[in-house]
């Protein structure tokens, strides 16, 4: 294989991590304004938005290492901090709905003899000031 | 030459996207729905830093794009702990 048909096949692939970056951010962003329920809401950018990024960082990435010719490895560690604090995000995004839009007598029970966690009224001695 | 095209398409898209989460900032009725479009503008703010780096083949934006998931991550989740609990370190 020549020289120049490897430079065009590594182009090609990251030309398409490219586009299917700019898609998948698309699809959250889009998620978000379309999507009818609060809970429903919170999927679309917290798991498609994070893999575009994550995609456009691998793009990045092999850019830099193959046609800039160096080898980059902050990167990595961006795309991994946002897959860590994604999940984070839903979490607190979600007991944030539980909180105040979702009735509690709507929720399924437990099965452990203990409220939800967001309405256990023992959870609730730890509060320093009146809401 | 396809590169420069894919690059430039990803960058409408990701502005395209900044620009939706933008209105659902301004129009939303419930305020959880406005921190989530707002943590979902850092993270598309983080991705035009990145294609931009592609664009000018320099290593400097990675930090740039790690300080700002950062300070995103961490303004959203006080935020929404504040809501939840009245304060934001108990």
């Amino acid at each position: 294989m020549t020289a120049g048909a490897m430079d065009n096949i590594l182009e090609i692939v990251i030309a398409g991590f490219l586009v299917l970056g700019g898609l998948f951010g698309l699809v959250g962003s889009f998620g978000l304004l379309r999507l009818r329920d609060p809970m429903q809401r919170l999927h679309a950018p917290t798991k498609a938005t994070t893999v575009g990024v994550g995609t456009a960082l691998v793009a990045s990435a092999f850019d830099l290492l193959f046609v800039g010719g160096r080898i980059t490895w902050q990167e990595v560690l961006v795309a991994v901090f946002l897959l860590i604090s994604a999940p984070m995000t839903a979490l607190y995004l979600a007991k944030l709905n539980l909180h105040r839009t979702v009735d509690r007598k709507t929720l399924p029970p437990t099965g452990t003899g203990r409220e939800w966690a967001n309405f256990d009224a023992a959870l609730d001695e730890v509060r320093t000031e009146p809401r | 030459m396809i590169l420069t095209y894919a690059l430039f398409f990803a960058l409408g898209c990701f502005g395209v996207a900044i620009l939706m989460n933008l209105w659902v900032l301004l129009r939303a009725t419930l305020v959880q729905d406005r921190i989530l479009a707002l943590d979902t503008m850092v993270v598309n703010a983080i991705a035009l830093v990145v294609l931009y780096g592609v664009y000018t083949l320099s290593a400097v934006n990675f930090e740039v794009a790690a300080l700002m998931a950062m300070t995103g991550f961490v303004s959203t989740v006080a935020l929404a702990k504040y809501l939840l609990r009245g304060s934001i370190i108990e």
